[in-house]
């Protein structure tokens, strides 16, 4: 008996009395290792044969060095902007009612359903300098499409529904009880903000940053019609990688490529790091 | 003696509530709305015939039948996917299941041109299968199969996070209830989990949809731009844009925005209809 | 400190939560708001605390007219029922909140707060936790966090909305017990709400009963129990049964038979008594009737005996003693000892 449930205990599967567990782990499994982790696997095989001089000669060139700069500082420019606004828009919507709260929560997910192209389009219709608002921002001496500022309007437009919508659960959850304990505690509205309300929904912040910033630093589609595509100024890595392709020069795609995943997967650790923190420190999951 | 000037002690006062509500409407409004706008203003510049002869043009008519097309092979086999996934991982304990649902996620977090890059180091002509393949007459990148591959790549994860928190919510008692009444695992699955995730997977479904027909960068990278034969709709929007054809560009890019429409108001719908069946913490 | 409220009214979405309800706390009094779900009391200790709006009425704290202060303003300590305590915060940061949150000129330096947080740590039995985060804790424990963090902004008075309403049976006796001498011991004057009859009872100086938005009666364990002055009290509070009654001649009469009960006034009437209230009777006038179960509880015994007619009969449950015959069919007669009349 005992070594039964000795056996049990080890046993890396809880029995259950559902059946289709093989089945539908067993497919699961070879479909993600096919369709995602081969090809994955195969990018890290084909960087590693480039050899570790070839690969570091590749990343260290100075225009590959730019892109990412670009990719990345857009990125986080555009991140912070869209969780300072993303944070706002998921307070009012959860708190406040006013009419059409239903279609303006509909229209933050927006983003998620239209085709990248098709925003880049719009967006460079808009601020080009004879466009829609770009036309009047001109004489003004401000230039947005064409310009590194036209890639943080675009990552802006694409990553707000990232923060909005890992924020939002969270703040819901909050109970009036632990803001009516701080007001009644002395603390003014602002205090219970800053030092109750915002330290409370700091995990799912900053996982909502996390995501934003990764969907930024990828992003290729909204970018590339209102980059210019300056290289050093406004060319971004991934549109690099398709450079590079489009010059059969493989191991600099390769290499660029990457760089990219590493930080790609950097940002899933750092989002799962903060998830497990969360749910120790707090004893719950976001 | 009524005590006008209380303060809700959990509450901003009016006038910062509106401020609030005014700047994120103005914010929503710059950065959303108005680019949709901007994608039926221009594609109807030159009026409704030019914009119904640009849609007409065969190329054009060639990218939505192959958007159609890849979207038909792709939705699919990431549906299938999405519910066994959801199934194993809802349904069952098992050691490295946190893992395995952040492999679910990678997807989301790695660029659309490395998708699709991936698949052209895999498959291309100068890749380890690429001879093989050709002398099998078999080609991958820069032809419908790779499309299809990397369109799978890149909505992988939308079902599957659609259906697994709804299951979770759901637990387990349910099923265990039909088994111990005698129903086998399919009648389990049938009768009783189809019914309770039927909205969420429909608009799980829908998105990975949206995406599916909508998605550019990795789509670009194995498609080879031929026109009339590898375009799809998004990259076809992209070749009109170069070429300063603006209005057909924008008239293509008005159908994948209408689709996103659509997309959306299926899923306040299915919300107010239904609100408790669709998960609230989705993220993508 | 006196708390007064003066004809408080209270709508919410014109439903009425409290009828003009009216209240004097005595400075350093235990008082227990107590009443069935629905009755107001928790809107009263909110109204107090300032955290609801009333619609109409005044609240004093002392001589100073606090109906137009703001929560942060009245200086209450707020305890409340699911403790909510700040989850990112260990205790030690819990209790200090209040004193961090003032203004400049009015706060304590760091090391002060931190003694004093420790020091009603200590008063709180909690020394060695002020590390721990509220979900490291049990609940008893983060209940007597959130005294302590209610404590430490030193209020003049202390609210508590069903303070031991989340734990249970064993810790729930054993916060009373403590909650009692923690209150004779810093003499504060303190607001608890509880729809737990035997809580109020045995804890508060004074029982305020609370139905339908309305202050049944206020009074003392021994008040409220021994002498309820409505229907309402004397059925909510204790057990005990109810006959519709007539008085006619000075005599209550149920059925149209003398019960041999005198009465002041004529007129129809509520008939009410406790189980323990009674003494059975020989001969004479009195309630008589078939014993329908009886049951064996603790040291007593309990039988229901059926009276009236067969057609309307009412169900009544008195204490017999231990020896007395009750077997089923067995007619019981007995006679209330103490009772009140209902017009």
């Amino acid at each position: 008996m005992a070594s039964a449930r000795s056996a049990a205990r080890w046993h890396w599967k809880t029995p259950s009395v559902i059946p289709g567990f093989g089945l539908t782990l067993g497919f699961t499994l070879a479909y993600l290792t096919l369709i995602i982790l081969i090809p994955l696997a195969g990018l890290a095989w084909r960087s590693a044969s480039l050899g570790w001089s070839d690969f570091v000669r590749l990343v260290l060139d100075p225009r590959t060095l730019g892109a990412l700069k670009v990719s990345f500082s857009t990125a986080l420019i555009a991140a912070v902007v869209n969780v300072i606004f993303g944070v706002v828009t998921a307070w009012v919507l959860v708190r406040y009612n006013f009419p059409g709260r239903r279609i303006v929560d509909a229209i933050v997910d927006l983003p998620f359903a239209i085709p990248t192209a098709v925003a880049g389009i719009a967006l460079t219709a808009i601020y080009a300098p004879n466009g829609l608002l770009g036309s009047h921002l001109a004489p003004l001496g401000i230039k947005v499409a064409y310009t590194p500022l036209g890639i943080i309007v675009a990552l802006i437009a694409i990553g707000l529904p990232f923060v909005v919508r890992t924020v939002q659960p969270v703040m819901q959850e909050i109970s009036r009880e632990v803001e009516e304990a701080a007001a009644s505690l002395g603390a003014s509205r602002l205090q219970t903000i800053f030092r109750v309300i915002l330290p409370g929904l700091t995990p799912a912040i900053l996982t909502g940053f996390a995501l934003a910033l990764a969907r930024g630093i990828g992003e290729y589609g909204s970018v590339i019609f209102i980059a210019g595509n300056i290289p050093f100024v406004s060319e971004i890595a991934p549109l690099l990688i398709v450079i590079r392709l489009e010059e059969f020069d493989y191991g600099a795609a390769t290499a660029i490529a990457t760089v990219m995943l590493v930080i790609s997967f950097l940002m899933l650790f750092l989002i799962n790091f903060i998830q497990a923190w969360s749910r120790r420190r707090f004893g719950h999951a976001q | 003696m009524r005590n006008e000037h209380f303060r809700n002690p959990i509450s901003e006062t009016a006038p910062v509530r509106w401020a609030l509500i005014l700047a994120v409407l103005a914010f929503l409004a710059l950065f959303v709305l108005l680019p949709l706008l901007v994608v039926f203003t221009q594609a109807f510049r030159e009026g409704w015939s030019a914009y119904f002869s640009a849609l007409g043009e065969p190329d054009a008519v060639s990218a939505i039948r192959l958007t159609l097309l890849v979207a038909a092979i792709a939705v699919p086999a990431n549906l299938i996917f999405g519910l066994a996934a959801s199934w194993a991982i809802a349904k069952f304990d098992f050691k490295g299941k946190a893992f395995l649902i952040t492999l679910i996620d990678l997807p989301f977090s790695v660029s659309p041109v490395i998708s699709g890059l991936v698949y052209v180091l895999l498959f291309g002509a100068n890749s380890v299968l690429g001879p093989f393949l050709k002398s099998h007459g078999l080609q991958v990148v820069f032809a419908v199969p790779g499309i299809v591959l990397a369109t799978i790549f890149v909505t992988f994860p939308f079902v599957a996070r659609e259906l697994i928190p709804l299951m979770q919510e759901q637990g387990t008692g349910d099923e265990e209830a039909a088994i111990s009444l005698g129903a086998n695992g399919w009648q389990a699955f049938w009768y009783v989990t189809l019914p309770n995730i039927k909205w969420g997977l429909l608009y799980g479904v829908l998105l990975c949809n949206a995406r599916a027909m909508g998605e550019f960068g990795a789509v670009s990278v194995v498609s080879g731009h031929i026109r009339g034969l590898t375009n799809t709709m998004p990259l076809h929007v992209e070749i009109l844009y170069n070429d300063y054809n603006i209005v057909g560009a924008f008239a293509v890019a008005s159908l994948l925005a209408l689709l996103a429409l659509l997309t959306l108001v299926l899923r306040t719908i299915l919300e107010t209809q239904y609100g408790s069946e669709l998960s609230a913490t989705q993220k993508h | 400190m006196e708390i007064r409220v003066e004809k408080i009214r209270k709508e919410f979405d014109l439903y009425p939560a409290l009828h003009d309800v009216s209240l004097k706390i005595e400075s350093g009094e235990l008082i227990a708001l107590l009443g069935p779900s629905g009755s107001g009391k928790t809107t009263l200790l909110r109204l107090i605390a300032g955290l609801e709006q009333p619609t109409l009425g005044r609240i004093f704290f002392g001589e100073e007219d606090a109906s137009y202060k703001t929560v942060q303003e009245r200086n209450v300590g707020f305890v409340f029922q699911h403790y909510a305590l700040f989850r990112h915060m260990n205790v030690a940061q819990n209790v200090a909140f209040g004193l961090t949150v003032r203004p400049r000129h009015q706060r304590p330096p760091k090391a002060e707060i931190r003694r004093r947080a420790l020091e009603l740590l200590d008063m709180m039995q909690l020394t060695g936790l002020e590390k721990r985060f509220p979900n490291q804790l049990s609940g008893g424990q983060r209940q007597r966090v959130a005294l302590a963090r209610a404590m430490a902004i030193e209020p003049r008075v202390l609210l508590l909305d069903e303070p031991f309403g989340a734990l249970d049976a064993k810790v729930r006796k054993e916060l009373r017990r403590w909650l009692r001498e923690f209150h004779d011991r810093t003499g504060h004057t303190t607001v608890f709400v509880t729809h737990d009859q035997e809580e109020a009872l045995e804890l508060a100086d004074r029982v305020v009963v609370m139905s339908q938005g309305k202050i049944e009666q206020v009074g003392s364990s021994d008040d409220v129990y021994d002498r309820p002055n409505s229907p309402f009290v004397f059925s909510f509070i204790g057990e005990s049964a109810n006959l519709p009654v007539s008085v006619i001649d000075g005599t209550v009469h149920f059925h149209g038979q003398s019960t041999g009960l005198a009465a002041q006034r004529d007129g129809e009437a509520h008939l009410f008594f406790r189980p323990q209230d009674v003494s059975l009777v020989e001969e004479g006038p009195g309630l008589s009737g078939p014993v329908t179960s009886s049951r064996r509880l603790a040291g007593t015994r309990i039988a229901e005996v059926e009276l009236g007619s067969a057609k309307s009969p009412c169900h009544v449950e008195i204490e017999v003693p231990l020896d007395a015959s009750v077997s089923n069919g067995t007619t019981l007669a007995f006679r209330p000892t103490r009772w009140k009349l209902f017009y």
